[in-house]
């Protein structure tokens, strides 16, 4: 294992440190709407805004109508989404003249944009119009992720008011995420990933002759905006099939850790926020420590497992040593550029969040290593997470750890001078079972069926000789994996699995968006309830006795229960896969030829 | 409900969809042009490629004289024949990676390779259209290439090193050869004719 590693990690979080701590302060205040400085240039602007749309921005919505006002912005622009894919080939900046979308691809594909989940059943290059990429699927990059911070913004107002029903204005919460945080951090960044090699322009595919006599025909268009607010909004829909593997939208180690960065900027910044907002820096700290701490441990495995490298090419003879002349490990589906480490912690951040944007392919990773994305997923993505969805998951496991810990030693759970009743532990409860009841029911779907089944590339068709066992669980991850990501609203994939073929069109494109719909919108549903019922409360002047959420014991709690619940609940799923995959590997090595 | 829905989701969508990556085109074009372009490569006003993009060669058997890159997965689109990046998913216990390994391998060894391979000569990359190889798979074709050429080594490995990249800060990312650029700057220094199909006539210069 290389010293770059270590290093790469260090300063990976404290960049991630760094830039959170600004950030959540400076979101704290434009929510509250004492952004001053940035107000001077944005409320001209916001002013005329509200007046067209008939907002009052000093009116606000109870959690109810924080509810409708999300689930009908969703559907609206989902709904303009699936109309211009289905309109494609009659709509301008086409220049390589894809057809229109068909039906049941772009009806998944708005859905999965709508989501914050980018999940991709199609080949960017070979099916978006340049006009496709850059409005009906980069407009939800913003949206989506504006939506998730709102929704956590909303929640954590629950938690910090008292004696109150109103929990924000969702369309200016809305418009400010976006004028004052997700636009100037894209344009910056989408500059400088310009400066690296991202393409940004409007030119038709170029075409070249390679040096053995055949062609290579490069789409060309606006990456550098796209690929700015796919990682900062923790999308995760890559422009190009390959995602951030692809050169053109990640093409130095530089850039792939500025993106890392990204992708935990906002994650990141909300604990800031949260702690502002609540009045209890500790605490917002102290969530901030124990994401940091399970995505460490979970990198270390990923890095571990990798660059030991997979034993069978090891028999073949294939040296896999990582050296300084050679990255080593398993690299097949890494690019040489990223070598292990910066594969290896890009592969974990972007589970840990709900990215899903990949610079590896994950379906080629070592079994334990591979395991691990998926239990990410698995988790709820409430490591930094989805930008907003991260933190009001994590804050749903807060409310679980007190509840639990009020449970251990007979008093009643409070919550930063808010005591927890049925109430909430039944939505955070609602929550939990929501990702666990649609991950294990939907893969089952997966499983029996021959549509389900007809999808899986790494099969038991290929066998290895001399193995005494069929590479099965290979082919169960793959199912598992994608009705977790969906479910998840990740968008990452053991990307052998075809979810769109002509001949099955549907049922990949209806059961995943079933997950991703569920599963974005059922939690957010909780999430707005639990903060209209937490603003209601007296506020419990502190006391001694009060539940510390500051701290190393907290972290501690936080930690167990989240595992707990996690392994818990999908522990059984990950054996039948990635477990038996490991041991059966390393039989396979030791009788393979 | 309704209006404020239509018209904030109209501003946002201009904002977000058409100011926000018009404003990123001009600057980018400004600022960055060759960049934002696609960092082509060019020889007498000819598009031999991009920097960024590898450029696999289909039968490494045929073409001794360049140095090889990574296999790939990627494709050509039979529809809008538009390169189709790519890895091969191919799971640890494949059948096919096995099988495909081995038969890098055997080309390579036929080669005249007789140390250690690395991984990364054998393997398919994530997007099939990685420009790089390590140092030490570049390392290990200098015999052949220098051979083929009929050139000195230490021109062709000269070459290497000039398109070798170090790890960024010394610790991000892998040191890493360009393939294309060397070929390209081969190409330039050496020029090679392939000898004609069953007659070893003497190559070029």
């Amino acid at each position: 294992m290389s010293a770059r590693f270590y290093i790469l990690l260090i300063v990976f979080f404290a960049l991630v440190a760094s830039v959170a701590w600004p950030l959540g302060r400076f979101m704290a205040r434009v929510f509250a709407g004492t952004n001053n400085g940035s107000r001077k240039v944005g409320w001209p602007l916001e002013r005329v805004l509200y007046r067209w749309a008939g907002v009052d921005p000093n009116r606000e919505h109870t959690w109810k109508g924080y509810v409708m006002a999300v689930l009908g912005f969703s559907l609206l622009t989902q709904l303009i989404t699936y109309v211009l894919l289905r309109l494609q080939d009659t709509l301008p900046l086409n220049p390589a003249k894809l057809g229109a979308v068909a039906p049941w691809l772009a009806f998944n594909t708005a859905t999965s944009f709508t989501t914050n989940t980018n999940w991709q059943s199609y080949g960017g290059e070979t099916t978006m119009s340049y006009l496709s990429q850059a409005v009906a699927l980069t407009s939800h990059n913003f949206f989506s992720a504006g939506v998730g911070i709102v929704v956590a913004i909303a929640m954590i107002r629950g938690i910090a008011r008292h004696e109150t029903d109103k929990i924000g204005n969702f369309w200016v919460d809305l418009v400010r995420v976006h004028l004052y945080v997700l636009l100037p951090l894209c344009l910056f960044y989408a500059l400088f990933l310009v400066s690296q090699g991202v393409i940004q322009n409007f030119l038709h595919p170029t075409t070249w002759g390679t040096l053995d006599g055949a062609t290579q025909t490069l789409v060309q268009g606006p990456v550098a905006s796209q690929e700015a607010i796919k990682m900062l909004g923790t999308n995760g829909g890559g422009y190009f099939n390959a995602n951030s593997a692809h050169p053109f939208e990640n093409p130095t180690p530089l850039s792939n850790l500025i993106q890392l960065v990204s992708i935990f900027a906002i994650g990141g910044a909300l604990c800031v926020t949260l702690g502002e907002m609540v009045g209890n820096r500790r605490h917002g700290w102290a969530v901030f420590a124990t994401m940091t701490l399970l995505s460490v441990a979970a990198i270390l495995v990923v890095n571990h497992f990798e660059a030991q490298g997979n034993p069978l090419l090891s028999k073949m003879g294939v040296d896999q040593t990582v050296s300084a002349t050679q990255p080593g490990g398993n690299m097949e589906g890494k690019e040489l550029r990223f070598g292990i480490a910066d594969s290896s912690v890009f592969t974990v951040v972007t589970t840990d969040a709900s990215c899903g944007a990949v610079n590896t392919m994950h379906d080629s990773l070592t079994p334990i290593a591979g395991l691990v994305p998926l239990l990410n997923i698995e988790l709820g993505e409430i490591v930094f997470g989805g930008v907003g969805s991260g933190m009001y998951g994590m804050l749903i496991f807060v409310i679980l750890a007190i509840f639990l810990s009020g449970l251990m030693i007979g008093r009643t759970p409070e919550y930063v001078g808010k005591k927890l009743d049925s109430r909430d532990v039944r939505f955070a409860s609602f929550y939990i079972l929501v990702m666990a009841v649609l991950i294990l029911s939907t893969t089952s779907i997966g499983l029996m069926t021959e549509a389900g089944r007809a999808g899986i590339l790494n099969t038991a068709a290929t066998e290895i000789s001399g193995a005494p066992w069929k590479p099965h669980p290979h082919g169960f991850a793959e199912i598992l994996y994608a009705f977790s990501s969906a479910a998840g609203n990740n968008g990452s994939a053991f990307a052998g699995l075809t979810a769109y073929a002509s001949d099955h069109p549907a049922f990949y494109s209806v059961t995943l968006a079933i997950g991703m719909m569920f599963g974005r919108f059922l939690p957010i549903v909780a999430v707005l309830a639990i903060a209209g019922n937490m603003a209601k409360k007296k506020r419990v002047p502190p006391s001694p006795s009060s539940f510390p959420v500051g701290g190393g014991l907290f972290v501690a709690l936080l930690t167990g229960t989240i595992l707990l619940v996690g392994a818990l609940t999908f522990f059984p799923m990950l054996s039948f896969g990635p477990i038996v995959e490991h041991f059966q590997l390393a039989a396979a090595a030791s009788v393979a030829h | 409900m309704l209006r404020p829905c239509f018209v904030i989701t109209a501003a946002l969508l201009f904002l977000c969809c058409l100011v926000y990556p018009g404003v990123v085109t001009v600057g980018a074009q400004a600022l960055f042009r060759d960049q934002a372009n696609g960092s082509l490569v060019s020889r007498d006003g000819k598009v031999l490629g991009s920097a960024l993009i590898g450029q696999s060669i289909a039968d490494w058997a045929a073409h001794p004289e360049y140095l090889w890159g990574r296999p790939s997965a990627a494709s050509n689109d039979s529809a809008t024949n538009i390169t189709y990046s790519s890895g091969s998913n191919y799971g640890p216990m494949n059948g096919a990676l096995l099988d495909e390994v081995k038969a890098r391998l055997l080309l390579l060894r036929g080669s005249g390779v007789n140390g250690p391979i690395p991984a990364d000569l054998v393997t398919k990359s994530a997007s099939g259209l990685d420009p790089h190889i390590s140092p030490a798979a570049a390392e290990l074709q200098i015999p052949r290439i220098a051979a083929t050429r009929k050139i000195a080594a230490s021109k062709v490995r000269d070459s290497i090193t000039s398109h070798t990249e170090q790890s960024t800060f010394g610790f991000l990312g892998e040191p890493r050869v360009n393939v294309l650029l060397v070929n390209v700057d081969l190409d330039r220094q050496a020029p090679y004719a392939a000898p004609p199909p069953a007659a070893s006539a003497a190559p070029a210069k």
